[in-house]
């Protein structure tokens, strides 16, 4: 199990356990953490799970693909940190990652 | 959990299960029974079709939560139940159980089911359908190498179980009543492309061809009959026509219906005690002056929002586009808009490519885009359906130009 806490735009913390091999959208929606929608399911078709990883962490989440980079160019209130974290995978590895929220998904 | 009014969701499908997750993340304290007609809880139904299919996605994944989180957040979830009648005089329903629930706000989430073709052979073993998770494993018992699968209907679930089949290793032929594949819901540089596509994996079609029934051996199916007389040899048929929505509770109970549940933008239907949402409705589109069902989870969402900032007193969530996504092969489509009202049609880039988007164009409004591999076009020209900015013909034309300058 992973550490992860989301971290609400309003700056409500949620610490929940995830399972290795879910991706972070899918820590957050199984646990019915406000502020990250995932209407498509993660399927990398809708923009609406966009969060911000914190710093020290960029490194362990990766970088985007191509087609995730993309659909973030047009997503609101995006910055170098930002990710779709349907797109990132949850491992051992990222035991203690922190991501926070954007105002809205939409 | 006791404070606050009785809410009784009726169907735990994405819209149904939803609102449940939607009112408690909301803070709403009150009761809470969510009646489903599956054995399972709530789940994902577009990985059916596809990640599910093809064994990249398990139980797990397709649930919207796990099976502990009802119980832990008051949600007294009903499985294997259905709702037989509705009282809307004495605000209560009763279940095919016996039981009757009493309710101050009733959230009618019944969905649609598969259309069904009515015609001999029908109901041999074999024939099958693709809407419950029930159904998809009856599909993927059916697939594997050397199998042959008939699909009757070009429409998005029969394409992308034909991908995902092909993935498999089966052989698969489409049955398309209509000269193309997607008449109904795409144009026909879509259909083109969708069908050159399909060949290329090994997928073949008969269109314009309809069927008049299925012949079996020992009750299992051999072969799909054409209303030529023709033969097509199979293992399986899935047959994807269409759905229709499960209104028979609120109709009997005097709900106005049309297409569908009828249902206004808070999604509460002619009983103000009662909301519909999801596939079962027909809805305001306030975008295109229309109402219309629509057959989506983005859909299922929102409506699944707006009852539950309505229950609990938000703000009602802001409009949405209507969004759709297919995923076949390694292409990625996205639809956003419908194509009401168009009057013409722009392609954006190449489709040999398999990189390109079709704008449907209102003079200089897009209505809707379809776009294939290609996020910029269908993220940008989801904005610019939301907020009816008209944009530069030539510009939209010409792939060299970003999207970002096209939409600014």
């Amino acid at each position: 199990m992973a550490k992860i806490t989301y971290v609400e735009h309003d700056g409500t913390e949620h610490v929940v356990d995830v399972k290795p091999g879910m991706s972070v959208m899918e820590g957050a929606i199984k646990n019915n953490i406000p502020g990250i929608d995932a209407d498509c399911g993660g399927a990398c078709a809708c923009a609406t799970c966009h969060v911000y990883v914190k710093q020290e962490w960029l490194d362990k989440t990766g970088s985007p693909s191509a087609m995730e980079e993309s659909m973030l160019d047009f997503a609101e209130n995006v910055e170098p940190n930002s990710r779709l974290s349907c797109q990132i995978k949850v491992s051992d590895e990222l035991d203690g990652l922190v991501v926070t929220m954007p105002e809205s998904q939409h | 959990m006791s404070s606050g009014p009785r809410v009784v969701i009726i169907g735990a499908g994405h819209a149904g299960g939803s609102a449940a997750g939607f009112l408690r993340q909301y803070g709403f304290e009150g009761p809470i029974v969510l009646v489903g007609e599956e054995p399972i809880v709530p789940y994902q139904r577009p990985p059916l079709s596809k990640a599910w299919l093809k064994g990249e996605a398990d139980a797990d994944s397709l649930s919207l939560k796990p099976a502990e989180w009802y119980a832990e957040n008051g949600v007294d979830l009903r499985l294997n139940t259905v709702a037989a009648s509705l009282n809307r005089g004495a605000r209560t329903v009763t279940l095919n159980t016996g039981e009757t629930l009493q309710y101050d706000v009733l959230v009618l989430a019944t969905g649609a089911r598969a259309r069904k073709l009515p015609i001999p052979g029908a109901d041999l073993k074999g024939v099958l359908e693709l809407r419950t998770a029930a159904d998809a494993e009856d599909l993927k018992a059916a697939l594997g190498p050397d199998r042959r699968l008939a699909v009757i209907g070009g429409g998005y679930v029969g394409l992308e179980a034909a991908a995902s089949a092909r993935a498999l290793g089966s052989h698969v032929m489409v049955i398309e009543r209509e000269p193309r594949v997607l008449a109904r819901v795409a144009c026909e540089v879509l259909s083109n492309f969708f069908q050159d596509y399909h060949r290329a994996k090994g997928v073949k079609f008969e269109l314009g061809a309809g069927v008049q029934g299925f012949e079996g051996e020992d009750g299992q199916i051999r072969r799909v009959v054409l209303s030529d007389g023709r033969k097509v040899d199979c293992d399986a048929a899935l047959v994807g026509v269409g759905a229709m929505p499960n209104v028979e509770l609120a109709k009997e109970a005097g709900l106005a219906c049309a297409d569908g549940v009828i249902v206004d933008l808070q999604a509460r239907t002619s009983d103000p005690a009662v909301f519909a949402i999801g596939d079962v409705t027909h809805r305001p589109l306030p975008l295109y002056d229309r109402n219309f069902r629509l057959e989506s989870v983005p859909n299922a969402l929102e409506q699944a929002k707006q009852v539950a900032c309505d229950i609990v007193g938000r703000p009602a969530p802001a409009p949405e586009v209507p969004w759709f996504w297919s995923d076949q092969y390694d292409l990625k489509m996205q639809i956003a808009g419908i194509p009401f009202d168009a009057d013409s049609i722009l392609v954006r880039g190449d489709p040999a490519s398999a990189k390109f988007a079709v704008f449907h164009l209102k003079g200089d409004l897009i209505q809707a885009v379809e776009a294939v591999n290609a996020p910029p076009e269908y993220m940008a020209g989801r904005q610019l359906i939301g907020n009816r900015k008209p944009i530069s013909r030539e510009k939209l034309a010409n792939p060299a130009i970003s999207m970002k300058e096209v939409a600014a």
